[in-house]
């Protein structure tokens, strides 16, 4: 063993090691445990999007057969309400809006499929029998299900505390003198827009199984979670009031997330409550419509946006007013997503001088929003690149003129923005020239030429974008409001023969962690990775984490991990050099080898382990036996991917049908350790941009009730609307991480929507277009084809 | 899904002796639609007849000018059956699109006909052809059979037992697809069986519907150029999140042109 493996360490595209088991059905995923005696939960939920609950009689459900249990909101009065998990103040310094959300509804019910009762029973279809036994009687109250409905004056109010249904009226940058510069400009280019709201619709719906031992007081929760410590820490602590030690919080195999599976859920605490009451293990596994109905949905902002440009086509201000649909309650990171993840991006790649944003974040009578792959991001994003392309038809400036024009030079890093952050590094001109290369962007006029002579619009869209991710440094997001920090975790196990187990407080749910994690340590340590193993997803193995989110586990889970190993290999120096009489200094280590300087005195990396552990030469009054050691790594800054995406796209114009025809991405990601995982995972994120750009459209109507809640109505993305996409990356390395590295997770939801669009209102242009609302479909884009015929006939 | 009695009769007439005794008995064929009812909890039958072990349903053979498609004939089995491709190609094309693979091997054309989803492709293809649906009681003419959404001249317990079409001298058919359900938003088949032209359209309105605007101008002129301006009114017409009824009376056109382009 030892042999050094470089084809398997950072930069190797090695086969992803948890493959095998989820392509041969062997996954363990939370609805594939079960426990003695498990008992079943189903939840009645409101058909109301607003409704007083005047009355709920269970004596029937109660009495029907294999029922074990039924319980209401009435029954939980010791129960703490669903916290946020961020603090957002208003403008005025005041504290947000932040009402009280039960378990259980009390008194009213605020959306469709908010959970109003919860029956146990002996199998999944008696409870369900039982469920809709329960009499309920709702008197239905109006209900507003958009921004613009729930801000009119006299709308009803979701929560009668809250007056006019403002969460919080929000704002970042300097007012007086971003109006100044307005009066300086010699154009000014304004853009209304809505970003679109989604369903998530990870492959696997929420799962939970709760279950209580009575000899030991000890809860565990199975949970579709992508942060298990943290559904610890805001159940234990806010709900159910049970400590640490005696909860234990395990997400195992988790089949998709998207950011859906971050927050804390009432199912999760009702098994989990409920397991108590009964003594019994408790499962709850959703149905695709309550999928539809209760996992947070992303994004929903209306935004009205104006930029002011000189007369080079310089950015000197732009001003953003957003209204941002919270749903009926906060979920748990839904305050930060239109404030700190969005707001602050809105510098994007230029450097305008001057950023002001406001944001109103408004209850309504929906499913709560929260963040969904890119978070706030994609919103600011869409809304920049858009608004940049507009500046360019206005202008008359070519949109990659103007676009480098504005770039922030290679120069200028680190380079402070207006709004907060200070990007550390970045080289967007060769991304863009390098994206333009990929996808003949020269070559394109002639393409569109021979579309039209097939009768086909042809268009070009662009986008040049950078986000934040690898959340967070502590200090500066608990400054904004977070109630928690946002370091990471990480445990290297060496065990007496040399292998390692690792243990993460990020969780993997498809993004590969348990083969990148694993090269890091190959990397480094030399070891085999068929001989490391990275758990996760275990409150009761790892010893603390805060989870996947915000392509955070490589830039500080993985940097969690080289502290930990900074740790390893300094012990494990110690001991080579006290088997081989030299001094610390002395010994070299690379990969697998440790080497007396200048000597051919080596020490292999088992040898050390074994002494590690089997420590009958050992320096025992200097050094502990053993070789496992923790970190933790609280980031310095975020981490500052970027880079360009180019789509060109084909309409057709009888039927408005748009055909994705390729797809370029040039990513800056940082150092790449996995290039195929890189790619994987670029792809996917570009597949869900096109998806919200041409497809997905999450409708409710006036009353409240959600038209979108099947597949039958909801269009996902599937293979055959997806063009061939072509994934390549331009490194600079991040300079405040161990890695170099940035992340990668979220670029291709974040910089894919408004190339795709851009390019739809570029093949639309001859119709005068200015600008599409997302989804792009068809039927809108026929729309508009349509009403410009007798106007071009005119003509 | 609720508690239900199920049944596999060996015969039709065991199949109609079950089904005529309980008014809340329903037959299943593939069980692509009645299943995800059923699972929904939308329907509540006291028994669920499985017809699948019935070989009076079963079967598609070419008979005279006629082809004679039993109901239990399942898509993949119309798609790909020598018989439908030398005889209808249109039809064997048409069923080749139905839903995705795992659909085609189990729903049924006796399903989707007695079934009469708006959105489904086959009704569009039994009015097209003027085809006659032969059940356990009688002969009903397509005109007769299809009554609006989800509604059909079949009684209640009456089964459908087998469809025949004359054999057309040119039909093609098209459609656009719903984007989300990949059903069908409007679609158009056309067929010109012993002379005369028939003009089936199906997803644009509640159920399916001749095109007599369209027959009239394809019989003097078999051509996409004679329906190309023919304009279809958009009252009446679906109109939902996906489109509304002027798009769709304007995919109906178009399809129309691509349905008489496929026919040749
Ligand atoms: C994912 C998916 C996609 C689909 N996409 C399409 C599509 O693109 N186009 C399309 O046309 N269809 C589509 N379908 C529907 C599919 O074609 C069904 O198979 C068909 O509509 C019903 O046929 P079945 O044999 O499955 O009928 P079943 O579900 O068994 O029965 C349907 C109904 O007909 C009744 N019935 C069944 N057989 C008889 C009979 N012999 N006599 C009288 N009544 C009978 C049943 O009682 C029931 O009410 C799709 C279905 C699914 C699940």
């Amino acid at each position: 063993m030892n042999v050094v493996t470089p084809f398997e360490g950072i930069g190797a595209s090695v086969k992803r090691k948890e493959d095998l088991r989820f392509l041969s059905g062997r996954g363990q995923y939370t609805d594939d445990i079960n426990r003695p005696g498990q008992t079943y939960a189903a939840i009645l939920r409101s058909p109301h999007a607003h409704a007083r609950i005047a009355s709920i009689d269970t004596a029937a459900a109660s009495a029907m057969p294999g029922v074990v249990a039924v319980f209401t909101g009435a029954d939980m009065p010791d129960l703490g309400g669903i916290p946020c998990g961020w603090q957002i103040h208003n403008k005025d310094g005041s504290p947000m809006a932040e009402p009280m959300h039960p378990v259980l509804a009390v008194g009213k019910a605020r959306f469709v499929g908010d959970a109003v009762a919860v029956v146990i029973g002996e199998t999944r279809a008696q409870a369900r029998d039982a469920a809709e036994a329960i009499a309920v009687e709702y008197e239905p109250l109006p209900a507003v299900a958009t921004t613009e409905a729930a801000l009119a004056p006299g709308a009803p109010l979701v929560h009668d505390g809250v007056a006019g249904n403002l969460c919080y009226d929000w704002h970042i940058g300097d007012r007086a003198v971003n109006e100044a510069a307005f009066t300086k400009a010699a154009k000014v280019v304004e853009l209304e827009l809505v970003n679109n709201r989604l369903v998530p619709n990870a492959m696997e719906p929420r799962a939970a199984i709760g279950d209580f031992d009575r000899t030991t007081d000890e809860y565990t929760l199975y949970t579709t979670s992508q942060n298990p410590h943290v559904i610890r820490l805001l159940m234990g602590a806010f709900v159910l009031h049970i400590p640490e030690h005696k909860l234990r919080v395990v997400a195992p195999d988790v089949g998709g997330g998207f950011g859906s599976k971050i927050f804390h859920y009432a199912e999760e605490a009702i098994v989990t409550w409920a397991a108590g009451k009964i003594g019994r293990p408790v499962k709850w596994t959703a149905e695709r419509t309550e999928s539809f109905i209760t996992d947070a949905h992303g994004r929903d902002h209306v935004t009205k946006a104006r930029l002011a440009l000189d007369a080079d086509g310089k950015f000197l201000a732009l001003h953003v007013h957003t209204l941002a649909n919270m749903g009926a309650y906060l979920s748990t990171f839904a305050t930060s997503v239109p404030t700190y993840l969005y707001a602050t991006l809105l510098a994007g790649v230029y450097t305008t001088p001057t950023v002001y944003a406001e944001v109103k974040a408004v209850f309504t009578n929906t499913v709560p929003v929260d963040a969904y792959r890119g978070a706030g991001r994609p919103e600011a994003t869409f809304l920049l690149e858009r608004l940049v392309d507009v500046a360019a038809a206005e202008t008359g400036i070519d949109r990659l003129e103007i676009r480098r024009r504005n770039f922030i030079p290679n120069d200028a890093f680190p380079y402070q923005t207006p709004v907060a952050l200070q990007y550390d590094s970045g080289d967007y001109t060769a991304t863009l020239e390098q994206a333009l290369k990929t996808a003949d962007w020269a070559g394109f006029e002639a393409r569109r030429a021979e579309a039209k002579a097939r009768g086909r619009l042809r268009g070009i869209g662009i986008s040049t974008y950078i986000e934040a991710c690898g959340i967070a440094p502590s200090a500066v997001v608990g400054s904004l409001g977070a109630r928690a920090g946002l370091y990471e975790v990480g445990t290297i196990r060496v065990h007496p023969t040399g292998s390692v187990t690792v243990l993460t407080g990020t969780h993997s749910h498809g993004q590969g962690h348990e083969t990148t994690l694993a090269q890091l340590v190959t990397d480094r340590l030399g070891v085999p990775l068929a001989q490391v193993d990275i758990v996760h997803g275990d409150t009761a193995k790892i010893p603390f984490g805060m989870g996947t989110y915000g392509s955070r586990s490589l830039a500080v889970g993985g940097s969690a991990m080289v502290k930990a190993m900074d740790k390893i290999v300094a012990k494990a120096r110690r001991i080579a050099a006290h088997l081989m009489e030299a001094s610390v200094e002395d010994v070299e280590f690379d990969r697998g080898t440790f080497r007396v300087a200048g000597t051919d005195k080596t020490k292999s990396w088992g040898e050390i382990a074994l002494t590690a552990y089997v420590p009958h030469n050992y320096p025992i009054e200097e050094l502990e036996p053993g070789l496992d050691e923790t970190a933790f790594y609280d980031p310095k800054n975020f981490t500052y991917p970027g880079g360009c995406h180019i789509c060109e796209v084909e309409i057709e114009p009888e039927t408005g049908i748009t055909t994705v025809i390729n797809f370029t991405a040039v990513d800056d990601v940082g150092r790449v350790i996995n290039p195929m995982i890189v790619e994987g995972q670029v792809q996917g994120g570009v597949a869900q941009g096109i998806g919200q750009a041409l497809l997905e459209s999450c409708v409710y109507d006036g009353e409240g009730q959600l038209v979108s809640a099947s597949f039958m109505d909801y269009q996902m993305p599937r293979a055959n609307d997806l063009p061939p996409v072509s994934v390549a990356t331009h490194t600079t390395l991040c300079t405040h991480n161990p890695l170099g590295v940035k992340g990668c997770g979220e670029v291709g939801a974040i910089g894919s929507p408004p190339a795709v669009i851009n390019a739809v209102v570029d093949a639309l242009k001859e119709y005068g277009v200015r600008h599409i609302e997302m989804p792009a479909t068809a039927a809108k884009i026929w729309g508009i084809i349509n009403a410009s015929r007798p106007a071009m006939a005119a003509e | 899904m609720y508690d239900f009695e199920y049944h596999k009769p060996g015969s039709l007439a065991d199949a109609v002796k079950l089904l005529s005794a309980d008014p809340d008995a329903r037959p299943i064929s593939g069980g692509q639609t009645l299943l995800p009812a059923l699972k929904h909890r939308l329907n509540k039958p006291t028994s669920v007849v499985d017809l699948s072990g019935i070989a009076e349903l079963k079967g598609i053979k070419k008979e005279g000018n006629k082809l004679v498609i039993g109901a239990l004939a399942k898509h993949f089995e119309v798609a790909t059956s020598p018989e439908v491709k030398a005889a209808i190609p249109a039809l064997a094309q048409m069923a080749g699109t139905i839903g995705d693979t795992q659909v085609r091997n189990r729903g049924t054309i006796g399903g989707s006909v007695a079934n009469n989803d708006p959105a489904a492709d086959y009704p569009s293809a039994v009015l097209g052809l003027n085809a006659t649906i032969v059940t356990d009681k009688r002969r009903i003419a397509a005109d007769d059979f299809f009554q609006g959404m989800f509604t059909t001249a079949l009684e209640p317990g009456e089964l459908l037992v087998a469809i025949e079409f004359p054999i057309p001298e040119k039909a093609g058919y098209a459609k656009m697809r719903n984007p989300a359900s990949r059903y069908v938003m409007a679609g158009a088949f056309i067929a010109k069986t012993g002379g005369a032209v028939r003009v089936a359209i199906n997803g644009a309105g509640p159920g399916v519907f001749r095109q007599t605007e369209m027959e009239t101008a394809l019989a003097a002129n078999w051509s996409p150029d004679a329906v190309a301006n023919i304009k279809q009114d958009a009252d009446g017409l679906n109109s939902d999140i996906h489109g509304s009824a002027e798009y769709r009376a304007h995919l109906v056109t178009v399809m129309a042109k691509r349905a008489i382009a496929a026919a040749g």
